[in-house]
């Protein structure tokens, strides 16, 4: 019995169906289908009964899955489940997830756009309470931050970790309950906000009940990963499955330590919080800050380790100073926090600690800046013929620029000017579009042609015209919002000759008109450039390649394409 | 355990503690003999490249 039959043979235990098996596992959807309707019914609130409704829908949906794909020829002849072939990767739960990428990221850009149009014409919030400013804004940074960036994160965790341990993943029925479970805590989320369920958490709005369905989602996608890296046939373990091992540990201490809350009642929405006062302040910011730096940084780092060497078919510049990258983050980022509550009731050493340790921050993440730029070393004509390069390179840039600019904001001195501002829009909208976001799109634009075997992207030129749109709606949306901010700083510090503030709160907002307008052109620009990726995911999937001219032409110059004559000396 | 405890432990031997394995796990990469071994880790992505099948 050679390696392979082995593990046939305990798959095949594990994959043994039987009738009995499959009615057990029908019978749990619908016994869970049933409690939910019953707390339907008992709710006190209707967000509570919409959303136990939806459960109860989902459910019925996993039921009937369940039963109409089973094989039931091969259970009356009493057949073990065909195993899954181990020398080949598990890429279903990747496509999934790179296609939710997407679709996550249309709805999240776009609410973005609407709301942004909302601070310039506040006509638009329609005067209904579904639509307003304060229930869509939650809704667009959930959207783009769990659901468009989660979603990546969660395909791309799965890609790298089977390629980089050359084994298949561990657990399929685990990694396909992992990305579902993950969508339903999206909708549920995505549903409470706009039904005004909220925990006034910033970044973690979701009420109790489905902050504990995401807990249990994140624990099983935790024992996927893990596993996988267990059953692994490389004796090292590469660098980005470090940082996405990080972000999936960090983040569930996180969202459980921030999320401690009492429910009024097992039938309603509502809960109270554990923390109080200042207490709650900082729980809510050690949380806050760290879901920047492990959700959006430190597994996007993973990304960058990853499919940046392979897009430019060189290893990473120092694989040591990847090391370092990663240690001074893990020891650095999670102290950071205070500095969102400069000049609050804080205690003055606490912000002093988040202030300093922010300042530190500032030369790893550059390191690995230059980590991922240098990879380029010998190779910087890719910029010019390979637009998935550029959007590397860029969200790179971008990664320094906002890595600079966050410890430079996290100064007292710079904070008294630019907090509560729209200079931290900016900075956040410098990080997200820019880091997040292009080093997103490149990887989706790496795995497409591979994950669904085609020979390569329908066109490389509507990339390069997605590169353009996306950049230049960068630079429009953060200049404005830092004229905007440091505007806005100034105007509500200044104190005229009389001791009174020169400017109500109101013209500071009139005055701010012409940059919310530059602001939302920009983002109009982003979503186009990402309706692009759209059209041109959709037409490579469709198996179309369009035909253009490449990125790059070789010149050839036939006049100099010949031997040099001998010319007798004179 | 009280906080006032709970905070004096953190900023002398919890600091301590923090720093040293800081230290240590920064400078591991840069033992002898470990080139090798990260050049070989650096490289290891570029093994696979036809979804398992090569």
């Amino acid at each position: 019995m050679d390696d392979h039959e082995r593990e046939r043979g305990s798959d095949a235990e594990q994959g043994f169906a039987t009738m009995d098996d499959l009615v057990l596992k029908a019978g749990g959807w619908l016994g869970l289908a049933l409690v939910a309707l019953v707390f339907a019914a008992l709710a006190v609130d209707t967000p509570f009964a919409v959303h136990m409704i939806i459960i109860a829908i989902t459910c019925m949906i996993a039921l009937w899955f369940r039963v109409s794909r089973a094989d039931y020829a091969g259970m009356a002849r009493g057949l073990l489940k065909m195993p899954a072939d181990q020398g080949a990767y598990d890429d279903d739960p990747v496509r999934w997830g790179v296609i939710a990428t997407i679709f996550w990221g249309v709805a999240g850009l776009a609410v973005g756009l609407y709301i942004a149009l909302q601070l310039a014409f506040p006509a638009l919030n329609l005067e209904i309470e579904y639509t307003s400013f304060g229930r869509l804004r939650p809704l667009h940074t959930s959207a783009v931050v769990f659901a468009f960036g989660g979603n990546a994160l969660i395909a791309t965790s799965f890609y790298v970790v089977q390629r980089t341990c050359r084994a298949r993943l561990a657990f399929p029925g685990a990694a396909r309950f992992v990305f579902w479970g993950y969508q339903l805590f999206l909708v549920l989320a995505a549903t409470g906000y706009l039904m005004g369920v909220t925990g006034a958490r910033e970044y973690a709005e979701p009420e109790w009940y489905v902050d504990l369905w995401l807990t249990i989602v994140w624990i099983v996608y935790f024992v996927v990963f893990v596993g996988t890296i267990v059953k692994r046939r490389e004796p090292h373990i590469y660098v980005a499955n470090w940082f996405y091992l990080s972000f999936i540990v960090t983040i569930a201490m996180l969202h459980i330590v921030n999320n401690l809350a009492v429910p009024a009642t097992i039938f309603g929405s509502k809960s109270y919080s554990a923390f109080a006062g200042v207490q709650d302040a900082l729980t809510q910011w050690w949380y806050g800050h760290n879901a920047v730096a492990f959700f959006l940084t430190v597994p996007f780092l993973a990304m960058m380790y990853y499919f940046v060497p392979k897009q430019a078919e060189r290893p990473i510049y120092s694989y040591r100073l990847s090391i370092l990258h990663f240690w001074s983050l893990i020891f650095l980022y999670i102290w950071a926090g205070p500095h969102h509550l400069h000049y609050t009731a804080l205690p003055d050493w606490a912000q002093t600690l988040g202030m300093v340790f922010s300042v530190v921050l500032w030369m790893p993440s550059w390191g690995g800046m230059i980590n991922g730029l240098m990879t380029l070393n010998g190779a910087w004509d890719k910029i010019r013929t390979d637009p998935i390069i550029r959007m590397m390179v860029v969200a790179l840039a971008f990664y320094g620029m906002a890595t600079f600019e966050g410890p430079m904001l996290s100064v007292k001195a710079f904070n008294s000017l630019s907090h509560y501002t729209e200079w931290t829009i900016a900075h956040v909208h410098a990080g997200a579009l820019g880091w997040n976001g292009m080093i997103t799109f490149a990887a989706v634009y790496y795995l497409v042609p591979r994950l669904w075997g085609r020979p390569r992207l329908y066109s490389l030129r509507m990339v390069n015209w997605h590169f353009w749109l996306a950049t230049l709606g960068i630079v429009f949306y953060a200049a404005s919002m830092w004229v905007a901010g440091i505007m806005q700083g100034l105007m509500w510090r200044e104190y005229g000759a009389d001791g009174y503030l020169v400017y109500s709160f109101a013209e500071t907002v009139a005055a701010m008109h012409p940059m919310y307008l530059i602001r939302a052109a920009g983002g109009a620009m982003y979503l186009a450039g990402f309706l692009l990726l759209v059209f041109n995911v959709w037409a490579t999937l469709a198996g179309r390649v369009r035909e253009e001219k490449p990125m790059t032409e070789t010149p050839h110059n036939a006049a100099a394409d010949r031997p040099l004559a001998p010319v007798p000396a004179e | 355990m009280t906080y006032d405890e709970v905070r004096h432990f953190a900023d002398s031997w919890g600091l301590i503690v923090m720093v040293a394995m800081f230290l240590l796990f920064i400078a591991w990469p840069f033992r002898k003999g470990a080139r090798h071994h990260h050049d070989e880790a650096a490289n290891m992505i570029f093994k696979d490249d036809d979804n398992g099948r090569s």
